[in-house]
């Protein structure tokens, strides 16, 4: 009897993440339930224009920001995937397990360097060498956060996904050499297929992490909301948005509650993709 | 031709490696050498002066610990307790499976989502005002599954055996937990915590609206004040002000600092796991 008392205590609290996260959710929704009363969610979603101190008629458009967290995002993944897919290939195929047992480690410890120091970073070393390559008046740009925010998922994704690598079995890589191929050979077509859940679900989470990034696309993505192609132009990512402005936005005005919306399509973006990438890996799984 | 082709796969592969390690220990590098030069005993003994042109970061290193370390005492009874539940009583597999997604997907959420419930509902509904309390509750729930996944290995990682000598001489399962197992687990719960600490001494957009202060002289008397914090100290200093050559290189003393505590958590953290497998004979 004591024991299902134990049980029930203790599921309580295993509960607590899942209540904390609904509890965020609920949060967003009722705080940006006054916004929408105001401004139709269509025409947040859709608005081209973010001028939210506009007098007298303030715009609440969505869609620079978000474009801009796609726009840095995508190339940030076209740095860090190549790259971690690569580092991963390293670690798992070719280093020595003595060497494994450092570069491993040393891989995740970067994973565990602040936002903030990838921000100052951006400023200090990278804005003046992009600033002088491109011969720009600033090198606070697109291109510079997606530089940054590529770096910063690389150890995600290499940890990840040489997991995922590591965790095929033995038959595999046997079976492909008894038909004749090479290690390389191995390695792209018995063991990254078998892998691929892995990989895909690594790659997905690496995105996810990027697209959430707050104070390096603060720090270093030059803040502009405008719509853009280039990359050289300053932008306006939701998260950069939401951590600039809320400290301006008055309690309670309509300019705070947008925000909270910006929050709550940010949130329900991280969450689809983390639950697909759990999806990838539990069927992998299986 | 499939030989080159295995050479060149490779050689990317190594290439890759050798350009995501080069560029996280060209930023470590830098940090340390461009910060070291700023350090003094005045700089972290002093708190700043003359508009932030001047002295140390004493009440930023304060605010950071007493964050950190009121996180972790929100934090840690219901980490331990979730994953005592997950690993020591749970029976079905659907309601793990469901709690662990619950805990990755926690892990998910963008920390300036985390800032902003923080300021709804610690802030403005329970009226803590921005404090060392709002700040470490919001920091708390969002080292909440860090604690959980390191718990839950450090638990993993103690032998069956152990646990059905316990219960065969009559000792229950709670008994068996408490007496047992978790004295078994501490020292890879510990990481845990180590790892967790370091995570929210460095999270910035979290205390943004909830905690953090830009300049204050003296240090907190109670959990009801502000704090400046080492990570919003280096954002304010790089984006606010009015002397931006004198507060750059305040700014790579508080990165240093920051970043040797960061890193140095993380390195405590993993040779404590080294150790402990070193000594585990089971």
């Amino acid at each position: 009897m004591r024991e299902l008392g134990i049980k029930i205590f203790l599921l309580f609290f295993a509960l607590s993440s899942l209540l904390f996260l609904s509890g965020i959710f609920f949060t967003l929704l009722s705080q940006s339930i006054p916004f929408f009363a105001d401004i139709s969610p269509v025409k947040f979603l859709t608005g081209t224009k973010w001028y939210p101190t506009h007098e007298p008629t303030p715009e609440f458009g969505i869609l620079p920001l978000f474009l801009a967290s796609l726009q840095v995002t995508l190339l940030a993944m076209i740095v860090a995937v190549p790259l971690s897919l690569g580092s991963a290939i390293f670690i798992s195929e070719l280093a020595p397990k003595a060497l494994k047992d450092i570069i491993k480690p040393t891989i995740e410890l970067f994973a565990g360097i602040p936002s903030v120091i990838y921000g100052f970073i951006g400023i200090v070393l990278i804005a003046p060498a992009i600033k002088s390559i491109f011969n720009l008046s600033t090198g606070l740009c697109a291109l510079n956060a997606s530089f940054i925010l590529g770096f910063m998922a690389l150890p995600t994704i290499t940890s990840l996904a040489e997991d995922a690598i590591s965790s095929v079995p033995r038959d595999i890589r046997e079976a492909s050499y008894a038909l004749g191929s090479n290690h390389w050979e191995t390695v792209i077509r018995a063991v990254f297929p078998y892998a691929k859940s892995g990989i895909y679900s690594a790659i997905i989470l690496g995105f996810a992490r990027a697209i959430g990034e707050t104070m390096t696309v603060l720090m270093v993505a030059g803040g502009a909301a405008q719509m853009t192609h280039s990359y050289l132009k300053p932008v306006r990512p939701m998260t950069a948005t939401i951590a600039a402005e809320m400290g301006e936005a008055a309690s309670g005005s309509i300019h705070y509650h947008a925000l909270f919306s910006i929050a709550l399509v940010l949130f329900i973006i991280t969450l689809g993709f983390n639950l697909i990438s759990e999806y990838i890996r539990g069927r992998a799984e299986v | 031709m499939r030989r080159f082709k295995q050479i060149f796969g490779f050689a990317l592969s190594t290439i890759s490696l050798i350009i995501a390690l080069s560029f996280l220990i060209l930023i470590i590098t830098y940090i340390i050498i461009k910060g070291y030069s700023v350090l003094s005993w005045e700089f972290i003994s002093q708190p700043p002066k003359m508009s932030m042109t001047k002295g140390g970061i004493l009440p930023a290193i304060v605010g950071t610990a007493l964050l950190s370390i009121g996180a972790i005492l929100f934090s840690l009874p219901f980490g331990v307790l979730s994953s005592i539940y997950l690993n020591e009583y749970a029976r079905g597999e659907r309601i793990k499976r469901i709690i662990r997604v619950g805990v990755n997907s926690l892990a998910g959420v963008p920390s300036v989502v985390f800032g902003l419930f923080g300021l709804a509902i610690f802030v403005k509904y329970f009226n803590f005002g921005v404090s060392v309390l709002s700040g470490s509750l919001t920091l708390g729930i969002l080292i909440l599954p860090i604690i959980i996944r390191a718990t839950e290995e450090a638990l993993k990682m103690v032998p069956n055996s152990f646990r059905e000598a316990s219960l065969a001489m009559g000792a229950t399962r709670w008994q068996t937990t408490i007496k047992v197992v978790l004295p078994s687990a501490l020292p890879n719960i510990l990481t845990g915590v180590i790892l967790s600490i370091g995570r929210a001494a460095g999270e910035t957009a979290p205390i943004l609206f909830t905690a953090a202060a830009f300049y204050l002289i003296g240090l907190p008397n109670s959990i009801f004040d502000k704090v400046m914090a080492l990570p919003y100290h280096i954002y304010a200093l790089m984006t606010e002000g009015t002397f931006p050559k004198e507060q750059t290189t305040i700014a790579y003393g508080t990165a240093f600092v920051l970043l040797v505590l960061v890193l140095g958590m993380n390195i405590i953290a993993i040779m404590i796991r080294i150790r402990s497998r070193r000594k585990q004979q089971w």
